[in-house]
């Protein structure tokens, strides 16, 4: 085969046409939106929303950036401060990163990778993203009212007993929308299970469904704890039982116990749908079948289990047993090897594969990098020793920043560039999403790498003020958040766009195998006009070319 | 085909009727298919449940371990007749509720109604039990917070009774925090079952559920069930610690 047949030759976009009924256009009015139970319309959904509570998130931390510009507290009250951190992170961990990939890709992708009409239960769907919005509704109402100071990590007894703060009412947005987040898991689960069209093994699923189903099964186990914790702390501050209070006998390290069972895995339930991106996009666009497909697959599962055994890492500072500590060290480093069966698979999967460079490769390959940045100072956190010195610095803020924003915001990005044919059946406009990529990737390295010097030279984290020697990795970072924060908005001002203006994409623009590139774009409502057999591998670009070569044969 | 399922079928769709009755959603390919993904939800629903238990279960197991001297104290001022009548009361319920769906298998309305309004009824029976226990609780200061009194444990007034030092005696009000917080959730999950209830008796009424297609009340009774199993848990780990002496 000479080597100019290995560059894949995208189809020609110039004949495209938008088909006359789809999904989008099949009813119209905001009922037919507010009471639809199309997992692709309640997908879009999500978008709207998760994307109004990033850009409140985004605000937030703009005002931490601005503040810590300066030594001193001249922007903001250290009180306020306070706030606008916690508000920070509970805006962006429970309203945007844990629904992020799966309620709004997930939501529209899984049922027609897997040749299915919908998920098992449409209903529950719709009402999960209710929950979403009044959980949602609930913590704007704490912030609205004066704010909450907790941390996103509702810390007992500073919660329940020291601040007089709206805690109750944040608390009970979480509780709200972590049910949203298990109704999701849920109906994936079943989807996966009893959805699957005739011929689509499990092992013939995309990468996609897998790390989706991994993440399931963390929201439906982990989230339930986080609920019943909340209910707790709530009983606590308002009729005063004692399951956390040293004055009644209870113990505030159970808490951090249970608060951690689930929000270690949390973590996982945010990046494992991001990794379930990138398995399709490097994919793709090395027009390579994954390398290692079983690992990659089984590396998600691996991924879901050892991150229930690992959540004492974040107290090994808070006065646990130094031997039950030693056993939690070992079990966090454990979890780096399934991590990094990804890395190594995605990297030889590039290896020799017809390369190329469309936005949403920028985006993978700034995953890759951030990635493997977070995850490996995640193994220096998980030693004991390193973690002593470093945890609640400066260094704890980067390495979660590094896994949750370079790897799972850029991986929604990608997901975001890679699927927006399918979605709105519009190309985006290429050279500025490229450009976009690149200022993000930059804007981030300079916001977050100077915090893991910062940290290591021992800033703590969550003070309003500091020394004045830490102001020059301080003006570094705050300068790399302006331009992170183009990079972010750029995409907000082109997508919209594009949804008039983008070229037509056609029913398969990137020449990708998945199911959901052979049906129309954007999908019929019903997704499939016949239900499809599946009768080849997921990745199998062979079988693809076949198809092309067919359809021409019979269009023609 | 003469089936009550498909008698129900308006003109327009008999041609399809042989393929799909009515109660068979559009994204579903068979009747088998929705009935196990709904069956399916269900335990996914009921093992989310259990985690979510599983949390005040895990602070029990550790409190009891430390504390076990206040938690027999605690436990012992339970009273023990109204805790073995509400659970009679509730294996009752659950039994009832077995019969409903049984009734809708063999697509008898009139028993079917009967056996959920009699499931609610027990329902009703247990909460309103349960309130006189509280009631008793808030009389006798033992509820945790502010007018909690540590009195009766460290001078107790029944002769049979070991008294605690004011130290041990402090502790049981992390007994009765989890006492109210796991009844309490449990009470919850019973009045959220009534309400269930209520609209499936409705439901039922207007004909829905005896014609084949079931698995919302099979489903529902798998929930009923799991309510039950959490207080035969709580009553033995609540009402019966040490009580041999």
């Amino acid at each position: 085969m000479s080597s100019a047949n290995t560059i894949v030759q995208l189809p020609d976009q110039s004949t495209a046409q938008l088909p006359r009924k789809h999904y989008l256009n099949q009813e119209l009015g905001l009922k037919s939106w507010l009471l639809t139970g199309d997992h692709k319309r309640i997908a879009m959904l999500y978008l709207f929303s998760i994307t109004f509570f990033f850009f409140i998130g985004g605000a937030f931390a703009s005002l931490i950036r601005l503040q810590l510009l300066t030594p001193g507290s001249d922007l903001l009250a250290p009180d306020t401060y306070n706030k606008v951190f916690s508000m920070h992170g509970i805006v962006m961990i429970f309203l945007f990163l844990v629904p992020s990939v799966p309620a709004t890709l997930g939501n529209f992708l899984i049922p027609i990778m897997i040749g299915a009409k919908d998920l098992a239960f449409p209903k529950i769907n719709l009402l999960s993203w209710y929950l979403f919005v009044a959980g949602g509704l609930f913590i704007l109402a704490a912030m609205i009212l004066g704010g909450v100071d907790t941390g996103w990590t509702f810390t007992t007894p500073l919660s329940t007993h020291y601040l007089n703060t709206h805690v109750v009412t944040a608390a009970l947005g979480i509780f709200i929308a972590g049910f949203a987040s298990i109704l999701t898991g849920l109906n994936f689960i079943v989807t996966i299970h009893r959805m699957r069209a005739p011929g689509m093994t499990w092992f013939r699923l995309p990468l996609f469904v897998w790390g989706h189903y991994a993440a399931s099964i963390l929201m439906v186990l982990g989230t339930p704890v986080l609920a019943i914790t909340l209910v707790l702390v709530a009983l606590e501050r308002t009729i005063g039982i004692g399951v956390f209070d040293p004055t009644k006998g209870g113990d505030p390290l159970l808490f951090q116990h249970l608060f951690w069972f689930y929000s270690h895995p949390a973590v996982y339930i945010m990046i494992l749908p991001g990794m379930a991106v990138i398995s399709e996009v490097i994919s793709t666009f090395s027009r390579k079948r994954i390398f290692g497909y079983t690992a990659v697959a089984f590396s998600s599962v691996a991924i879901a289990i050892f991150g229930f055994f690992v959540w004492e890492h974040h107290m090994f500072i808070m006065g646990v047993s130094n031997y039950s500590a030693l056993v939690f060290s070992l079990l966090t480093m454990l979890v780096a090897v399934p991590s990094a069966i990804k890395i190594f698979n995605w990297s030889a999967t590039l290896y020799k594969g017809s390369i190329t460079f469309e936005t949403p490769m920028l985006y993978a390959f700034g995953f890759l990098g951030l990635f493997t940045i977070g995850g490996l100072t995640g193994v220096f956190l998980g030693s004991m020793g390193m973690d002593v010195h470093l945890t609640e610095t400066y260094f704890i803020v980067a390495h979660f920043h590094f896994v949750m924003v370079g790897g799972m915001l850029m991986a929604y990005l990608a997901g975001m560039h890679f699927w927006w044919p399918k979605i709105t059946g519009r190309m985006y406009p290429e050279a500025i999403s490229k450009l976009a990529a690149v200022v993000t990737f930059i804007g981030f390295i300079f916001t977050f790498f100077p915090q893991f010097i910062l940290g290591y030279l021992g800033m703590p984290r969550r003070y309003a003020s500091y020394p004045p020697e830490f102001q020059v990795l301080n003006v570094l970072s705050t300068a790399g958040a302006s331009i992170l924060a183009v990079g972010y908005l750029l995409p907000m001002l082109y997508m919209p766009w594009s949804l008039k203006y983008g070229k037509i994409a056609g029913n398969n623009p990137w020449q990708a195998t998945g199911l959901e590139w052979q049906i129309t774009s954007p999908p019929l409502t019903e997704n499939f006009v016949e239900t499809p057999i599946v009768d080849h591998e997921a990745y199998d670009y062979e079988w693809l070319a076949n198809q092309t070569e067919h359809e021409v044969k019979t269009v023609g | 085909m003469d089936s009550p399922a498909i008698a129900t079928v308006n003109g327009e769709m008999q041609a399809e009727a042989h393929a799909h009755p009515a109660y068979l959603r559009h994204h579903f390919e068979t009747v088998e298919q929705q009935r196990e993904a709904a069956s399916f939800g269900m335990w996914l629903f009921l093992l989310t449940e259990v985690m979510f238990f599983g949390g005040m279960f895990m602070a029990y197991l550790i409190y009891r371990n430390w504390y076990h001297a206040a938690f027999v104290a605690g436990s012992n001022t339970l009273n023990i007749w109204l805790g073995t009548i509400n659970t009679a009361v509730l294996i009752c319920s659950s039994f009832t509720m077995a019969m409903a769906v049984y009734s809708a298998e063999k697509r008898r309305r009139k028993s079917l109604v009967t056996y959920l309004i009699l499931t609610i009824v027990l329902g009703l029976a247990f909460l309103g039990i349960k309130a006189v226990e509280y009631a008793e609780k808030f009389e006798l200061h033992q509820v945790p917070g502010a007018s909690f009194s540590i009195e009766q444990f460290v001078h107790p007034t029944d002769p049979k009774a070991v008294a605690l030092a004011p130290d041990m005696a402090e502790k049981t009000q992390v007994y009765f925090s989890l006492y109210f917080a796991m009844t309490g959730m449990h009470a919850l999950h019973m009045i959220i079952g009534i309400s269930i209830l209520l609209i499936l008796v409705v439901r039922a009424l207007g004909g829905a559920y005896t014609e084949g297609h079931m698995s919302t009340i099979e489903n529902f009774g798998l929930y009923w069930h799991f309510v039950d199993i959490v207080w035969i848990f709580l009553f033995p780990l609540l009402y019966l610690i040490s009580r041999y002496r």
